[in-house]
């Protein structure tokens, strides 16, 4: 049950009205404080005037998970009271504004009632100070009910206003009225509250959209290319913000090249160009920028261009619910585009390991001379995550894979035995050497195609030689298989016989699912995928276990699927566990999927 | 179709060029395309404008979309790396080559089914984004690989092979270039070799977006005498007499053979001169307005005007516009472009 360093608190309030960054506040305070927090955004396809949530959920444990049922509910958006109050679980909270009377029907709840518009009215006489402040002043009695550190609000509020340092007396005046309010007509603190912590010590607050762009930074790209899209957006535009602070000489020249396509066929084009060239190239986009990319992305696969694509995926089908979360382009990704073709995928779970796995994404697409997507979602893109710090190596070697120089173009033969071809595998694993566009005056050049060519990349309508080249393409997947990040495996109990399987944003709330899962008893293993192709490691994983849950946010059992056909896992063995209502998977979820499954009856008795 | 390599010999006396190369080391495969095809020509000149400019080929990237003209570049260029793309896909793909490498000689072929129907966005956005390039359209007014259908730059009422009307009017891609910015447009057609040289060689001096519109007849499906896009009908009616011109390298001298009353000279950023002599009716290139205007008033006419149409000397390039380093960015190395681990304890130290 919530207590303190427990609890969940969602805000309802209208987007446009400036509460977002109130919200941020809250949640960046109690990070500060040493208290692990998840925050989330749940906000509209629209920009200004529809009903947007943010919830917080406050963990000493560590539990990172969305939670359902609500602690206390700061109800500021009058459209949605009814659905708000109905949220709060009974003992819990809703502070609104009082400034207009109104009735709440429940009494199970304890209501906080401030005349937040009378107070700012009596305040400021500007009606957009009036508006903005409303939010600072129901932070300012959260510091009270909840007894959070002003010092570490000032802190917050402080580096929020960089620029704009004048505001800061009138946000501190605006956080005092709501505290002095607080304090004399309620009880503080609540019983939920927060209390200096631990947990969040040496962590960092980010988004996995930033995460990548500066990932982009440090993987060495130096072109993108990209179509504004949500969830994606501000991956791009964070590439942008990290490059024009880290990546400009001191004449003021640019050491990377940014394009705002006129769509998604043309980003992908511009970073396959790229590509080509012997530049690191990302785009970045989300479910309906895959369809429109397949095309290219067969061509890339067939042609053998590295380029590097983040898949910030929503919900689909078709235009689907573009400000909520999923996976369901498992398959359009892994799959894209017409002909026999296949792409190898990463599957960050945190924005931490969307800045390694992004960084190396490049080193991979160099490597493999294929598109490598990067598989993040509007969770991890889009919400603040308390994670670990970024960390860099610097012996690490950032590998450009088989390209040739002019003087190993020159020494090939005597050096590899065999002249030189675009397409030709020399090394047995299926990776072939490429030439870049200007290298040798004679030597090396060769034609770039989608046509069906032979290991010279000349031309070819002979079905034998395109039989053994595509086949030689689908042997390079299986040294993909070596060298993409391994599953991370966590055994609980190593005579179990039930595991479950799962990959990205899940992560939380499977780890908080099997620890209560334990506690009851059930003691599952688990292995979170981080990559496709699958490895070894993948089908040592389901061959010791009979019952596999996958856990998966989309409709059609997606990765599943691609077991069954990729790893060749009997279907029998896989458990599909599908949540797909565009909201971040739950702990409670994995629990109640699990029971149902193995304790049928006393699952159907707990309901 | 299939791929036909070309016997490498040579004759000891073929002429060479400053870098000592012939004009078979220019070229490409033998040609697929049908016997007579226009396109063919276009592959000539550019071969003839690499090998007179003295172009290293290597440093020359040709890049194309689908259809007949996209595979032209197979035919031209052998020592060039080359990209057949994806359909009306070619600017896009030219524009991260471009961004990659500023240092190398872009070439784009396209044809008028890859520009004007499918790639019209692409071409469109190229030619905002100052694409260093010159983007060559092989113009037959028809789909020939999949065997003549009307393209979106044929003329209305121009017949098909079979005598059906195209009942819809047709796309003016010089005309478009000209609104949408390019800095250099000009329109040719590939029976005039001597017009279509010059042109070829300017446009790859020409520093920013270098558009060429080559009428170039289908022999196949669009060469009938009523075709607009026929051989006959751009012979008889078009204005090149009226409009020559000479391209002059910047290393010649460029004070002679050239009558101040009748011609224009237009230099380009290497410092190299495009010569117009007797332009028609007064045209002057640097006029937008006009330009329009000639193409419009002689196309109500049934006449096509040929030549440099416009050229703006002053445009700036993508990398001018993105403000980026003077080096190719695909040559910097990986300890300019990882900010380490020093960088990064900042940007964590921000985020706490």
């Amino acid at each position: 049950m919530s207590g303190i360093n427990d609890f969940v608190i969602k805000f309802a309030t209208v987007n446009g009205s400036g509460s977002a960054s109130a919200n941020t506040m809250v949640a960046k305070t109690l990070f500060r404080m040493g208290i692990p927090v998840s925050p989330k955004n749940i906000f509209p396809s629209n920009i200004q005037g529809l009903p947007t949530w943010y919830e917080v959920r406050v963990s000493e444990a560590g539990y990172l998970a969305r939670r359902d049922g609500i602690d206390l509910m700061v109800a500021m958006n009058p459209q949605t009271y009814a659905e708000d109050l109905a949220e709060v679980v009974p003992g819990g909270w809703l502070l609104y504004d009082s400034s207009m009377p109104r009735i709440w029907p429940r009494d199970d709840i304890t209501l906080l009632p401030i005349p937040i518009a009378h107070i700012c009215a009596k305040q400021w006489t500007d009606a957009r100070q009036r508006q903005l402040f409303k939010n600072m002043v129901y932070v300012g009695a959260l510091v009270e009910l909840l007894s959070m550190d002003m010092e570490a609000l000032k802190g917050v509020i402080s580096d929020q206003l960089k620029g704009k340092e004048k505001l800061m007396t009138a946000n501190l005046q605006a956080v005092q009225l709501g505290r002095d309010y607080a304090r004399e007509h309620f009880s503080c603190p609540l019983s939920i509250h927060a209390r200096p912590a631990e947990g969040a010590k040496g962590k960092i607050m980010v988004t996995g959209n930033d995460a990548g762009g500066l990932a982009a930074v440090y993987g060495g790209a130096t072109v993108c290319a990209w179509y504004p899209i949500t969830p994606s957006t501000s991956l791009a535009e964070a590439y942008e913000k990290y490059a024009r602070r880290l990546r400009v000489t001191k004449e003021g020249k640019r050491l990377y090249g940014i394009v705002q396509a006129e769509d998604e066929l043309a980003a992908i084009g511009v970073a396959i160009g790229g590509g080509w060239n012997g530049a690191r190239s990302f785009t970045a986009t989300s479910g309906p920028g895959i369809s429109l990319m397949s095309e290219f992305l067969g061509l890339a696969y067939f042609a053998e261009v590295p380029v590097v694509l983040f898949n910030i995926q929503r919900g689909g089908p078709s235009t689907g619910m573009p400000t909520r979360t999923g996976q369901p382009d498992i398959i359009s990704c892994a799959y894209a585009s017409h002909g026999d073709t296949k792409h190898v995928l990463l599957f960050p779970s945190n924005p931490t390991e969307v800045f390694s796995m992004g960084a190396e994404a490049f080193d991979l697409a160099e490597l493999l001379q294929t598109p490598i997507m990067v598989m993040s979602d509007l969770d991890i893109g889009m919400n603040d995550w308390m994670t670990d710090p970024f960390t860099w190596d610097d012996s690490r070697e950032q590998s450009r894979g088989k390209v040739l120089s002019a003087e190993q173009l020159e020494a090939f033969k005597t050096v590899k035995g065999k002249p030189w071809g675009r397409y030709l595998d020399v090394d047995g694993d299926a990776i072939p050497y490429r030439t870049l566009p200007g290298t040798h005056p004679s030597m090396g050049s060769f034609f770039t195609r989608g046509t069906s060519h032979d290991e010279y990349a000349r031309y070819t309508e002979d079905g034998r030689i395109h039989a053994r080249v595509i086949d030689r393409i689908r042997r390079k997947f299986d040294t993909a298989a070596t060298v993409v990040p391994k599953p991370e495996i966590e055994t609980r109990d190593k005579n179990s016989k039930v595991g479950i399987i799962y990959f990205g944003a899940t992560r939380p709330a499977v780890i908080e699912g099997l620890d209560e899962l334990e506690r009851t008893g059930v003691r599952l293993n688990a292995m979170r995928l981080k990559a496709f192709p699958f490895n070894e490691d993948v089908k040592a994983f389901c061959a010791a276990h009979d019952q596999i849950f996958v856990l998966e946010q989309n409709r059609d059992a997606q990765m599943r699927s691609l077991l069954i056909t990729e790893a060749d896992i009997p279907a029998t063995k896989l458990i599909p566990a599908l949540s797909y209502d565009g909201m971040p998977t739950t702990a409670a979820f994995v629990r109640k999927t699990v029971l149902a499954h193995l304790q049928p009856e006393k699952a159907a008795a707990a309901e | 179709m299939s791929y036909i390599a070309k016997p490498s010999a040579h004759h000891p006396a073929l002429p060479r060029n400053a870098l000592g190369l012939t004009r078979r080391d220019y070229e490409g495969s033998m040609s697929t395309l049908c016997a007579g095809c226009g396109h063919d020509s276009i592959t000539a000149a550019i071969i003839e404008a690499c090998y007179e400019m003295d172009l290293p080929a290597h440093r020359i990237a040709k890049i194309s979309g689908i259809g007949c003209s996209s595979k032209a570049p197979t035919y031209f260029l052998s020592r060039s790396h080359g990209f057949n793309s994806v359909h009306g896909r070619m600017p896009s793909v030219t524009t991260g080559a471009n961004m990659a490498n500023r240092d190398l000689v872009y070439i784009g072929v396209s044809g008028d089914g890859d520009t004007a129907s499918i790639g019209l966005g692409q071409f469109c956005h190229a030619v905002r984004r100052k694409l260093n390039m010159t983007y060559i359209v092989m113009n037959n007014g028809c789909y020939g690989l999949t065997k003549g259908q009307f393209s979106a730059t044929n003329d209305k009422n121009s017949p098909s092979k079979k005598g059906e009307a195209n009942p819809f009017d047709a796309i003016d891609l010089c005309q478009m270039a000209i609104q949408l910015g390019a800095g250099f447009v000009a329109r040719s057609f590939s029976g005039d070799k001597r017009q279509l040289l010059p042109l070829i060689q300017a446009a790859i001096s020409y520093k920013g977006f270098a558009f060429i519109d080559v009428i170039s007849p289908c022999v196949t499906f669009n060469n009938h005498p009523a075709s607009t896009k026929s051989y006959e009908y751009v012979r008889q009616h078009n204005m090149a007499s009226e409009n020559k011109l000479d391209y002059v390298e910047p290393k010649e001298e460029i004070t002679t053979e050239y009558d101040e009353g009748t011609s224009t000279s237009v230099e380009l950023h290497d410092g190299s001169h495009l010569m117009l002599y007797k332009v028609g009716e007064g045209h002057d290139p640097r006029d937008a307005d006009m330009a329009i205007h000639t193409i419009r008033t002689n196309a109500s006419k049934g006449t096509i005007v040929t030549g440099l149409l416009y050229v703006n000397e002053e445009q700036q390039d993508l990398h001018d516009v993105l403000g980026t380093d003077e080096r190719p960015l695909n040559g910097l190395p990986m300890s300019e472009l990882c900010p380490g681990s020093k960088a990064l304890e900042g940007i964590n130290a921000r985020l706490r």
